[in-house]
């Protein structure tokens, strides 16, 4: 079956009893013994719990991978996957990175004798020269949020696998819809489904799935030992998104791609970061690996003194942290989504006073770039006023 | 005078009593609307309004207006500066586990709930977190247990499932001495009976899917601190680990909190009851509950508690005596958890337990003949009447 009609079939007539096309929400926590020592194979809700074992399950099957498990939020499922590691162990870790992984990293799990590399993780060369014996694991963002870094992902798998590591891939910006990282030889495969699955800006959420039958035994004892489970009624509101995924990516992806192409026009701003133009040193391998774009990309501007007046300027554009939601959000990463990284990594990889992080919605793309027209224009304008520009 | 109106009369004069502030708790009143009870704001993000002025809420996992309403109203009630709300009761404890370090050292009572021990034994070690477990109930034993690198004692008065008592403030003004932190698992009396705060503790845990939700409706944990620094700490570690309760689960915890003291007064007048009718009883061999007159602990815990709970456990002397009695209940849910409207019957040794090695289960007391019962809004005679067939050879 295709993968539209897996996404629009979540949870549809899987409910036994009355035939509901959509599964029902089990509040419960508890679940009668049929007899002592007898289980319907549900216990407890932390263990499992019916309708979030149905938004599991699709989560699995649509990665293909063997187990799905969901998480109060992204970071608790990449929290429940770093607690494979333990004191002593190194991992990889891709250079431009999430400011809340980055933070987990480096504020929490350096206290447990847990340490990082950032290297460009599609450099074989970098990821071989900061390999050590105690290297357990690659975690890897491809494209990297927010510069749209892409890293070639069967290399990468292949080479990790080569040297008994695991691979681990946040699939959060593309979606299974757009790439599959289990296919291309990755072991398991993160999401803050708060973005594209759930879609709406609407719910807090966390996907992992994961290849083989041990690795998703271990992940099932550390999901529900460490609790970190995503409840019932926000399982549901994820399924419920899920169901227009495809829909709403292929929006994001040809609103983003015009808006892209728009500001690389515009004289006020300095570069674009979007895999989808031919420019972007990351388009070709992007191509082979993903059947599409993602709905964000960001951008430069010429002089870092813009941004504040871009944002105080825009209207149907909100200005707030995440992406990934119906509606179309700028982020400006050196104060939000990346405070947490340190200015000379930040500025290392490029992350600096000049950048936007734009997450494209599924308006008209046209009321978007008028948006954006009229926010440069007015803030061009003062900046003249002042004499600054 | 009853203890109930005990509890409520020990509050400070200018305080409202307890069962005021479980529905007068702040953010009883929405203020935008006056609706009468908290919005749910199912929003993962909010506008910037300005650039230079950060709104109060930016994203979810780091605050969230409902959220908030459930994590000041259990601080109030607990009498701590802070609270937390987490996705489950081991997500709000492991969390907290996470402010040790590697190279640390945790005494934690030896009958602990068995999803805490597994947390402990099988996933904090190989952060490099050690605990020795130890009969919180003896001073001795614990201060003995005290390494170099010991940083925190973790309890559980009464604990699961054998209800013994730990002097709360006595092991609080040890660690306090010896600059450890105090952390207790509160699931059992849930603050109407028992604030550890009070008494010196530095942390206070709920599984708030029990008693503090009571319905056996949302999976969800609670965490309250002493103090802004330890606040400040596990805002960090709640932000940064991200295990965090979602918007309608907040809501519904607190839709349950509302109803707790009626609830817990009903229960423990029928768990009272029961456990005295149990007690007389020739085919049980022991029954364990703090309010009964022979419990080892009862006077340190009326010291420290305005309750005995609504968990009586009880030991029916062999496995066969204990699985014949489960199949034969027609009231109680058998299951796991406890602390509901429904009444409970659980078997420890195959399932609140059953991650625990059977040697340190029954070094415990938790051996084949013990069952829990967590009693729960249902007529009393009707609950022990049931039992009476269920018992019956």
């Amino acid at each position: 079956m295709k993968i539209e009609s897996r996404l629009a079939q979540i949870g549809s007539v899987s409910e036994p009893g009355t035939g509901a096309v959509n599964f029902p929400i089990y509040h419960s926590t508890a679940f009668r013994h049929p007899a002592l020592g007898q289980s319907t194979g549900f216990d407890y809700a932390r263990s499992k719990s019916p309708t979030r074992t149905v938004l599991e399950q699709a989560a699995a099957e649509l990665e293909s991978g063997d187990a799905g498990f969901a998480a109060s939020s992204g970071m608790a499922a990449l929290t429940t996957v770093f607690a494979l590691f333990q004191q002593g162990d190194h991992l990889l870790v891709s250079l431009d990175l999430y400011g809340g992984t980055f933070r987990l990293l480096e504020q929490i799990m350096t206290r447990f004798g847990v340490s990082a590399t950032y290297v460009d993780t599609n450099d074989l060369d970098a990821l071989e020269e900061h390999r050590c014996p105690s290297t357990k694991a690659v975690l890897i963002e491809t494209p990297t949020n927010p510069l749209m870094m892409v890293t070639d992902l069967a290399k990468a798998s292949a080479w990790a696998k080569r040297h008994g590591l695991i691979t681990i891939v946040d699939n959060t910006l593309l979606t299974p819809f757009f790439q599959r990282p289990l296919e291309l030889g990755a072991d398991i495969v993160v999401h803050s489904a708060t973005k594209y699955l759930g879609g709406h800006n609407d719910v807090l959420a966390g996907l992992i799935v994961t290849k083989g039958k041990e690795l998703s035994e271990r992940m099932d004892f550390l999901h529900k030992s460490c609790g970190a489970v995503l409840g019932p009624q926000d399982s549901w509101l994820l399924m419920r998104g899920m169901k227009t995924l495809a829909l709403r990516m292929e929006r994001h992806e040809a609103n983003a791609l015009a808006v892209a192409r728009y500001l690389q026009t515009h004289p006020l701003i300095a570069e674009v970061f979007h895999p989808g133009l031919p420019d972007h040193p990351g388009c070709g391998i992007q191509k082979t690996q993903a059947s599409g774009n993602t709905g964000i990309f960001s951008f430069k501007v010429k002089d870092a003194a813009l941004v504040e007046p871009i944002l105080r300027h825009i209207k149907l554009i909100a200005f707030a942290e995440s992406l990934g939601g119906v509606e179309s959000l700028m982020t400006y990463p050196t104060v939000q989504t990346h405070a947490d990284i340190p200015e000379e990594i930040r500025r290392k990889v490029g992350v600096d006073d000049r950048l936007l992080r734009f997450s494209v919605g599924i308006e008209h793309v046209d009321d978007l770039i008028a948006d954006l027209s009229q926010a440069l224009a007015a803030a061009e304008a003062e900046l003249h006023a002042k004499g600054d520009l | 005078m009853s203890r109930a109106e005990d509890c409520n009369n020990s509050a400070s004069a200018n305080e409202d009593k307890f069962a005021t502030r479980l529905i007068h708790f702040g953010a009883e009143v929405d203020k935008a609307t006056g609706a009468s009870s908290v919005p749910l704001y199912q929003a993962s993000t909010f506008h910037h309004f300005s650039h230079s002025e950060p709104p109060k809420f930016d994203y979810t996992r780091s605050g969230n207006p409902t959220r908030q309403a459930l994590e000041d109203y259990i601080a109030k009630l607990e009498g701590g500066v802070r609270g937390f709300a987490f996705s489950s009761g081991m997500a709000a404890i492991s969390t907290a586990f996470l402010l040790l370090s590697a190279g640390d050292h945790l005494i934690c009572t030896e009958d602990v709930y068995g999803g805490t021990y597994r947390f402990l034994t099988a996933i904090a070690t190989r952060l490099g977190i050690e605990t020795t477990f130890v009969d919180m109930t003896d001073l001795d034993a614990v201060q003995a247990a005290r390494k170099e690198n010991t940083k925190a004692v973790y309890l559980e008065t009464p604990s699961n499932p054998t209800l013994k008592i730990t002097d709360v403030a006595a092991v609080a003004a040890w660690a306090k001495e010896n600059d450890l932190l105090t952390l207790l698992d509160n699931t059992f009396m849930t603050p109407y009976h028992q604030r550890p705060i009070e008494q010196g503790v530095d942390i206070v845990l709920h599984s708030a899917t029990k008693f503090l939700g009571g319905h056996s409706d949302l999976l969800a944990g609670l965490a309250v601190v002493a103090n802004e620094s330890l606040g400040r700490r596990l805002k960090m570690l709640q932000n940064g680990l991200g295990s965090v309760l979602g918007v309608q689960d907040s809501w519904l915890l607190m839709r349950g909190m509302k109803t707790l003291q009626a609830r817990m007064e009903h229960s423990e007048r029928g768990a009272r009851e029961l456990a005295q009718w149990l007690a007389a009883r020739s085919d049980i061999e022991r029954v364990y509950y703090p309010g009964l007159p022979d419990h080892p602990g009862r006077e340190i815990h009326e010291r420290q508690s305005r309750g005995y709970g609504a968990v009586v456990s009880f030991d029916t002397g062999s496995g066969e005596a204990a699985r014949r009695v489960m199949d034969r209940v027609r009231l109680p849910l058998v299951a796991v958890s406890l602390g509901a409207v429904e009444s409970i019957l659980s078997y420890p040794a195959m399932m609140s337990h059953a991650s625990m090695p059977q040697e340190v289960r029954h070094a415990r007391g938790i051996g084949e003949g013990l069952l829990r019962f967590s009693v729960g809004l249902e007529d009393a005679g009707d609950l022990i009447a049931d039992l009476e067939q269920a018992l019956a050879r």
